[in-house]
């Protein structure tokens, strides 16, 4: 692809201006993130040094083994120390076992020191180990297969959900949908599994409104999808959502079992969710971390603020959390081309010039981000049980996305707000995709919005707006003397809601790092560097 | 239309055909009063050949549409045809059959629930809501509760007016009384999903006898239920004002909230 051209003609002062206070309001935070630990983080680990599976009432190993060193030792040293330790200590053969015996509490654990420490150390380094090795291996099995089957030969990349709740079924329905021309296949979960404090276990056959994110159901519908690539000679993509009280474990659990992409948004669960902050930030920077080393893209989740708020006048807020949202990103060890960065096309369409406003903060996104492949929302908000309507507005939607040169694009469904769409209705969203795109997307190059026109306009309108918020959340402060980005979510001044560092779910979950807190994965992801520019993609 | 279609008698009676002066059979309206004229499309599971284009003709005519016409046709996959059928419908609807069950409360939006809220209370309405017993099965509460909603619906932490206070999972009942009471909540819902033995009876009942015996006679707040195996009228029994089944959104709960505080308002000297 070709760098768009820069058609707003923003002033560069105040885009580096904007992202200098997105790098000041994320570094306490990600102080924060870096010293302590939650129970999420830790279970993620031991997922990664091979710890599978669940009891008889499904309640997962991993669960019991943090909740046992918990009690006895606490999580400040890190999970792995005591674990590995009661290992050597000859308490149990595997990990499974010392599991299995720590929930009927047979088994008692300690903090090592000395000799001891270092060994218990060494033995977790290399536990945690093999599952990095299987992320790995992984990524290069995708770079393998997207270099035998290709890439999609346009784009936007076409982005279809399925969600029937049933994985046996969601399979037929996500092969159907490429065979139709889904590029990437996401499968939304299960209303409400972001609240589990737990990964659910094995395949699933009944969710409400979605399908469970598992290990197993990952494994099997990538695995659907590699058999269809193969057919259709081009790669298709696997989705599934990293947000949540469990965002580090499925993080793991998705870079072992090579899914694409996962939606991971760095203040979704806090504002729409009710997730303690602190818990959020700590569980979001291992889970990028590992999105990072499996060359997983993630998909931010801007589109809420606007579904939410209104469109036009929360336009700043879509610009403040992306650039939070790449900033987080950045720290973590994410690429640019790992960056589907949202944003939707959510503004009322009774009011006038809602079109040009549209391609307005569209165009502003693509100019901030010129290598991240934004993710383009359709409306939903908007959308009446009014079908005809609705495909009207689903077209307009894919032309903003086909003049601004969207790197992925989630097809609008005329029953958006009325069925789950039918066979027929997906045939119909991916005709208007298509009709538009071809017809329409040379546009960009015949298109430059003219100088101080309405379009630049509103765009520096909405780029200083956000600078603006910036700074008034790097300025916030609270009585607690938290990081004034937390002081600012505990305010209200995202939307509406006021989320307190002190309030929220999970917080229960989180503990401060002890100065020998070990956890061999944070270390080995903490020195880990992307591979060379142009060795994959 | 032409003329020579059969023509209903009683929709036809007024030759203007005005809506204003037509009796109380009535047809679909395409361009012309009484053509009965509907469209409609579907997809059958068949490949798309003279067979299949049969096949929906003969469902169109089924279905009632005589003369039924197919303007469009089209595969989608080897298995799959979808239709757009137009056609005249030979039924008939006689208004004076035609019941309609209204809820005893208006459907509002969140601008106007929160307006009427303001007006009525001049202070927020709280809400309490809490899973209680053993059940952790939080998704009802939160669809409910949480910004992020149901069905496109925000949450009722949305509504300006209302102030949410979401105990989470796995409360004990006294502890309801005690926070509801703390918070002064003008209103208690609670989730109850697993119906093992019967326990979400159990606990509801329980729930709605701690309240009455916590707080004096006609000072109880709201107590809602909610969960999908409720039977319907049976809030009595449970002791609760309102029960909510499966697939209610914010909204409606938000709705009820606003016409029973009126309600109650109204009552009071």
């Amino acid at each position: 692809m070709t760098r768009p051209h820069a058609m707003l003609e923003l002033d560069p002062a105040v885009v580096r201006r904007a992202r200098s206070l997105a790098r000041k309001a994320a570094a306490p935070v990600v102080t924060i993130a870096r010293s302590h630990t939650t129970v999420s983080v830790e279970r993620a680990t031991l997922r990664l040094a091979g710890l599978a599976g669940a009891d008889h009432e499904r309640v997962p190993w991993v669960n019991h083994l943090v909740t046992a060193v918990r009690d006895e030792v606490g999580l400040e040293h890190g999970v792995t120390t005591p674990v590995y330790d009661a290992l050597l200590r000859g308490e149990a053969p595997d990990l499974t076992t010392l599991a299995q015996k720590a929930a009927s509490g047979n088994v008692s654990f300690r903090l090592p020191t000395g000799r001891e420490a270092s060994a218990a150390r060494r033995a977790a380094t290399k536990g945690v180990g093999a599952g990095l090795r299987t992320i790995d291996r992984s990524r290069a099995t995708r770079d393998r297969l997207v270099k035998r089957h290709g890439d999609p030969r346009t784009k936007p990349w076409i982005y279809l959900i399925v969600a029937t709740g049933d994985i046996y079924e969601d399979i037929p329905q996500a092969q159907a949908a490429a065979r139709e021309g889904a590029d990437i296949i996401a499968v939304i979960r299960s209303t409400g599994q972001s609240l589990l404090d737990y990964v659910p276990e094995g395949a699933t056959r009944e969710g409400f409104a979605g399908t469970y994110a598992t290990q197993e159901n990952f494994r099997l519908m990538r695995a659907a999808l590699d058999d269809v690539s193969k057919e259709l000679g081009r790669y298709v993509r696997l989705t599934n959502y990293a947000s949540g009280l469990c965002m580090p474990e499925i993080a793991a659990l998705a870079g072992m079992e090579r899914l694409d992409m996962m939606l991971n948004d760095s203040m979704y669960g806090i504002l729409f969710r009710d997730i303690n902050p602190i818990r959020t930030f700590v569980d979001q920077r291992f889970s990028r971390q590992v999105h990072a080393r499996a060359g997983i893209i993630i998909n931010t989740g801007e589109d809420n603020y606007l579904t939410t708020a209104d469109a036009v006048e929360a336009a700043h807020t879509v610009t403040v959390s992306q650039l939070l949202n790449e900033r987080f990103a950045k720290e973590a060890g994410l690429e640019d081309w790992q960056l589907g960065l949202g944003h939707a096309f959510e503004i009322n369409p009774e009011i006038p010039d809602s079109f040009r406003m549209e391609l307005a903060h569209a165009m502003l996104a693509r100019q901030l981000f010129p290598d991240a492949p934004l993710k383009w929302m359709p409306p939903t908000k908007h959308m009446t049980g009014d079908v005809f309507r609705g495909y009207l507005l689903d077209g307009f939607f894919n032309l903003v996305g086909a003049m601004t040169g969207q790197g992925i694009l989630l097809v609008g469904m005329m029953t958006e707000a009325v069925v789950t769409p039918f066979l027929s209705d997906r045939d119909l969203a991916l005709q208007n995709v298509r009709y538009v795109m071809n017809a329409a997307s040379g546009l960009t190059e015949d298109f430059h919005p003219p100088r101080d026109g309405y379009i630049q306009t509103r765009a520096r309108q909405v780029l200083s707006e956000a600078v603006d918020l910036l700074d008034r959340i790097v300025s916030d402060t609270d009585a607690a003397g938290d990081a004034p980005l937390l002081a600012a979510i505990a305010d209200g001044t995202f939307g509406l809601m006021k989320r307190p560092a002190t309030g929220g779910k999970g917080l229960d979950g989180v503990s401060v790092r002890a100065d020998d807190y070990d956890n061999p994965a944070i270390t080995a992801l903490d020195a880990w560097t992307p591979p060379a520019k142009g060795a994959t993609r | 239309m032409s003329a020579s279609k059969q023509q209903p008698g009683p929709a036809t009676g007024s030759a203007t055909g005005s809506p204003s002066t037509q009796g109380p059979i009535i047809r679909p309206y395409g361009d012309t009063t009484g053509d009965g004229m509907v469209q409609m499309s579907f997809t059958l599971p068949l490949p798309h050949d003279k067979k299949a284009e049969g096949a929906a003709l003969q469902l169109a005519r089924k279905m009632g549409l005589d003369p039924a016409l197919l303007v469009h046709a089209k595969a989608m996959g080897p298995d799959f045809t979808f239709f757009v059928v137009y056609g005249s419908s030979t039924h008939l609807v006689n208004l004076d059959d035609v019941h309609v069950v209204e809820r005893e409360y208006p459907l509002l939006s969140a601008k106007d629930a929160n307006l009427t809220i303001k007006k009525q209370l001049r202070r927020k309405l709280v809400v309490v809501g809490a899973c209680i017993g053993t059940d952790a099965h939080t998704v009802g509460i939160d669809a409910i509760l949480n910004i992020k909603g149901f069905a496109g619906e925000k949450g009722l932490e949305y509504y300006r007016e209302i102030r949410v206070v979401n105990l989470g999972a796995q409360v004990l009942v006294p502890e309801l009384v005690a926070r509801a009471r703390a918070e002064k909540a003008d209103a208690v819902l609670v989730s109850q999903v697993v119906t093992q033995k019967d326990a979400h009876i159990h606990n509801t009942t329980q729930m709605s006898a701690a309240f009455r015996e916590a707080y004096p006679a006609g000072q109880v707040p709201i107590l809602i239920a909610g969960g999908p195996r409720f039977e319907d009228g049976s809030e009595s029994a449970l002791g609760v004002d309102r029960i909510f089944g499966r697939g209610t959104t914010p909204g409606e709960v938000a709705s009820y909230l606003v016409h029973e505080i009126g309600l109650r308002k109204g009552k009071k000297p």
